[in-house]
């Protein structure tokens, strides 16, 4: 029988671990709004370099920007739209990261399993679930590559997964050129599932109707119970303890008798998996079409921002996820005002300067707190245990005092 | 009025959880050496921390030639002449001697590099102080003595003249120990006063003038060496008289635990076989110690037989189960217990709590999880025996970063793990590294024990004493290969010696030379 009770927080919850889950949690915060005032102050340079200024515009695009997404049921459901591939490509970066490995290969991962999912919906006639399996094992297959040139020669996953992410792209596009019966209707686009099969669309119950917007699917839904899944396993499970053992120190880990080769490759093929299911619950939401791509697709290093400002956690991927969402959703309501072109960049500034004011705050919460050092400020690990890009930062003390040597 | 050159005063340093330092005062005359000595978790290393800027004391006055000064960071304790070799060395494994050297200091010219000058500065110091270094030589590639003696150049570069040592010695080969007693005693005659952590009460009588003694994050007090004897230290330092432990009669039966025949392995550094040949058994109820200069195979023969290495040829059998192929998940089940060599590669999680730390090898147990979920309950329950049971000193009980521990907890961790495995076969690698005198003398008793239980007892150590001590039996192994086997009752440490450098082989391991393998 299975217990029951890994629900139940075991012992009384320690105090420095809320510690840190608070701290995680400010630092997030804050670090998203140094990435939105980033953005505002670049729409108020703009004007300011403009021939003719008008600072009326960005104080309407910043107004327009945050109520956007509140002016009808379609923008509204559109941030959960957007916000469940990103769930899952930062569910894929994220889990990688606790194994101690950079899944850069999302994107790549993430367009096998688009392709696939609708070579499953248009060619096969599948169920949109089954199309979602499909999804999941060409993102898997694709995962996995690295992940076995990691176990087996130590190339570092970093590499191989970039240069998947063009293959696997270009890969896709061959496959559509050779498989006509995809694109009857326009060459470079794949058939509207609509008529195609509309089985395979994910199911609304509905609701599309009913709130009069074709951007609510069941897709959310699949994405916060992948996320809670991969939570459970992670935090609850022996598999996730051996990921977390691998990614902190795989030398104790061999040492332990974990088979950190079968490990990682496991890692690769499930982190792999969830960027595949991202495809295919994009491209069986009936609402776009595969077009034959020349550049690699954003979604999946989306992921990499949500995974980041979540500390790598599943649960807290779940609202990161949704706040890129509505960042992206929110996008459209600066149309009229600003280019298509200006709100990516505003878009992307947010993120990223998101993403790098947390990353900076780490480091300076570091040497804040050697030379500091306070009463209540000794704790030396609360970075080490949260899983970011593990290659990216020192992951011992060791190299941190040499670089404060170095100045 | 003393002449002090340091002075910290009352210093008071807290961690969640525990009073590292509490009130200690801790004067250094100009041109002595002061030894500071005290259990694991002491709070010697923080207290040293403390003055090289690492950590903040919450109380208490630095003084440096009667002023008060304010080391906020490491840069401030270079400037003011403070210079540190930590427990745990901190060089860049990739770069090499000279990069390491002179890495924070770099001359530049132009902002370029000017390594010519700087090479000739090091070589001199190298020389004067009869540091040899292998200049060019990458610090993943030498061994640890050299690595040590490279961080003593990185302080002699900064032309440090307050020298802090935490627990240098407990590293390095009896040689080696005897060779950095030399340097420290002609870095004194150079004008350098050196602070100095150690956990062997002759090395500090041998060359230390003062020491410093702390319990449980108290000072106890400081006295000359010159009026005090080992047993005066010791008691203050532990509180209780340490008795030499009981060996007891040898208790070894037929039954063999492990038997390695013809094993060899290749070495990661040269050509040549680091494990040549070599065939053994333990047997039920004995120490087997294996004595040898360090970097003779010694560390190539556990990881070949404890499955971290791949190994060339030959077999490896325990329990009348060949393990020569199999996982080392297998190995472990099968009955091998093993306390590593480096405990920060091999032996701990760092980022791992203490709990999982010590479920490492029963996590995956039944029990421990069930249909493939953690149980956590258990292992806290587990863990907090283990904590109870072997004296494990933290801050936060169970739920401590294994990183934030002190080093000898660190160390007792990994042995209450390995030791509760209940293996028939402990492979025991220097396990009292790092450990004061009290908790070695547990450890000790604690393998007689084992072996009174009727486990074989594989141990690995540098150290003669201790091989005197504990085992049963001795082989020695010179360049890949055993040259000896002897009674510790019956032999000497001179005998030992001889056997250790290559200057005599027994004739009945001369003669394994000769049939050639394939
Ligand atoms: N960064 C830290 N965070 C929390 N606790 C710490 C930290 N550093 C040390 N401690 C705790 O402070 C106490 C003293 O540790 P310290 O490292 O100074 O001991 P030590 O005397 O050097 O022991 P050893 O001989 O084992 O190296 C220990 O209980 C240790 O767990
Ligand atoms: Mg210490």
């Amino acid at each position: 029988m299975i217990d029951f009770k890994f629900w139940k927080k075991s012992s009384k919850t320690d105090k420095k671990d809320n510690k840190d889950k608070e701290y995680a949690f400010l630092s997030a915060v804050i670090s998203i709004v140094v990435g939105l005032l980033v953005a505002i102050m670049l729409l108020f340079l703009l004007e300011l370099v403009a021939p003719n200024s008008d600072f009326s515009k960005p104080i309407l695009g910043i107004k327009k920007y945050f109520t956007y997404s509140f002016t009808s049921t379609s923008t509204f459901f559109k941030i959960f739209y957007n916000a469940a591939p990103l769930m899952l490509t930062g569910l894929a970066v994220g889990f990688a990261f606790k194994a101690g490995l950079f899944n850069i290969g999302a994107t790549g991962q993430y367009a096998f399993g688009a392709f696939f999912a609708l070579v499953a919906a248009i060619l096969w006639q599948f169920p949109w679930w089954a199309a979602l399996l499909v999804s999941i094992v060409a993102g898997a297959i694709w995962g996995v590559i690295p992940g076995l040139f990691k176990a087996f020669f130590n190339i570092n996953e970093v590499i191989t997964s970039i240069m998947l992410n063009w293959a696997g792209l270009y890969l896709a596009n061959l496959l559509f050129y050779n498989l006509p019966a995809m694109h009857t209707v326009l060459p470079n686009r794949t058939d509207n599932l609509a008529f195609a099969n509309p089985s395979a669309i994910l199911p609304n119950f509905g609701l599309n109707q009913l709130l009069n917007t074709s951007y609510i699917n069941i897709g959310i839904i699949i994405a916060i119970v992948v996320a809670v899944i991969i939570y459970i396993v992670l935090e609850k499970t022996v598999f996730g303890y051996e990921i977390k053992a691998c990614g902190a120190n795989r030398n104790a880990s061999l040492f332990a008798g974990i088979k950190t080769k079968s490990t990682i490759i496991f890692t690769m093929l499930i982190s792999g998996g969830l960027a595949g299911l991202a495809g295919g619950i994009v491209y069986l939401a009936g609402t776009v079409e595969f077009t034959v791509e020349s550049h690699l697709l954003a979604m999946g290093f989306n992921g990499i921002p949500v995974a980041l400002l979540a500390y790598s956690q599943p649960l807290a991927i779940i609202a990161t996820s949704i706040f890129i969402g509505f960042l992206e959703s929110s996008g459209s309501g600066l149309q009229g005002l600003y280019s298509y072109e200006m709100t990516s960049v505003i878009l992307s500034v947010i993120i990223y300067f998101s993403a790098f004011a947390l990353i900076v705050g780490h480091f300076i919460k570091k040497i804040l707190k050697r030379r500091k050092n306070s009463k209540n400020d000794q704790d030396n690990e609360t970075s080490s245990d949260l899983g970011i890009v593990p290659e990216a930062k020192p992951r011992d003390d060791e190299q941190i005092d040499q670089k404060e040597v170095v100045e | 009025m003393e002449n002090y050159i340091i002075e910290m005063n009352n210093i008071r340093k807290e961690f969640p959880g525990v009073v590292a330092n509490d009130d200690i005062t801790l004067k250094l005359q100009k041109g002595e050496i002061h030894a500071l000595l005290g259990e694991n978790g002491a709070g010697k290393s923080t207290l040293m921390s403390i003055l090289f800027g690492l950590y903040t004391p919450d109380k208490g006055e630095i003084k440096k030639n009667g002023e008060v000064v304010n080391i906020k960071n490491p840069n401030d304790a270079n400037d003011l002449g403070i210079g540190m070799v930590h427990q745990h060395f901190k060089l860049v494994e990739v770069f090499t001697v000279l990069e390491n050297i002179i890495l924070g200091a770099e001359p530049t010219n132009l902002g370029f590099l000017t390594t010519k000058e700087t090479r000739k500065k090091v070589i001199e110091l190298s020389e004067k102080f009869n540091l040899r270094v292998d200049i060019d030589a990458k610090i993943e590639d030498i061994s640890v003595g050299m690595q040590q003696r490279v961080e003593i150049l990185k302080m002699l570069y900064r032309e440090n003249e307050i020298l802090i040592f935490d627990e240098p010695t407990a590293v390095l080969t009896p040689q080696e120990i005897e060779e950095l007693m030399k340097i420290m005693r002609v870095l004194i005659k150079e004008g350098k006063s050196i602070l100095f952590i150690s956990h062997k009460l002759n090395e500090i009588m041998s060359v230390s003038d003062r020491v410093t003694v702390l319990r449980k994050g108290k000072g106890i007090g400081t006295v000359n060496v010159k009026d005090t004897n080992i047993n005066q230290l010791s008691e203050m330092m532990v509180g209780r008289k340490i008795e030499g432990i009981e060996k007891g009669k040898n208790k070894a039966s037929n039954e063999v635990i492990l038997k390695v025949e013809n094993l060899v392995v290749p070495s990661k550094i040269h050509k040549n076989n680091a494990v040549n040949d070599i065939s053994f058994e333990v047997k039920a109820g004995e120490i087997l110690c294996i004595a040898g200069i360090e970097g003779n195979g010694q560390s190539e023969l556990v990881y070949g037989l404890t499955g971290l290495e791949k190994i060339t040829s030959g077999k490896v059998t325990l329990l009348d189960k060949d393990i020569t192929n199999k996982s080392i998940r297998e190995r472990n089940l099968t009955g091998l217990s093993h306390i590593p060599e480096d405990r920060h590669k091999f032996g701990l999680v760092l980022d791992f709590k203490l709990k999982y730390n010590l479920t490492l090898k029963k996590y995956f147990q039944e029990g421990f999880q069930n249909h493939g979920f953690i149980n956590e309950e258990m292992i806290k329950k587990h863990s907090e025996r283990l904590i109870k049971e072997y004296d494990i000193r933290s801050g936060r009980g169970a739920n401590t970063i294994a990183r934030s521990m002190s080093g000898g907890n660190q160390q007792k961790a990994i042995i209450a793990r390995e030791i509760d495995c209940e293996s028939k076969l402990l492979v025991a690698v220097q396990p009292t590294r790092g450990l004061d005198v009290g908790a070695i003398e547990n450890i000790h008793k604690t393998l007689v024990l084992e072996r009174d239980k009727g486990k074989g007892v594989l141990l690995i150590s540098l150290e003669l004493e201790e091989v005197l001590d504990i085992s049963d039996r001795i082989l020695v192994m010179y360049n890949g290969k055993i040259v000896a086997e002897l009674d510790p009752d019956q032999t000497t440490f001179q005998e030992i010696g001889l056997y250790m450098v290559g200057a005599k082989i027994q004739d009945k391991f001369k003669a394994t030379e000769v049939p050639a393998n394939d």
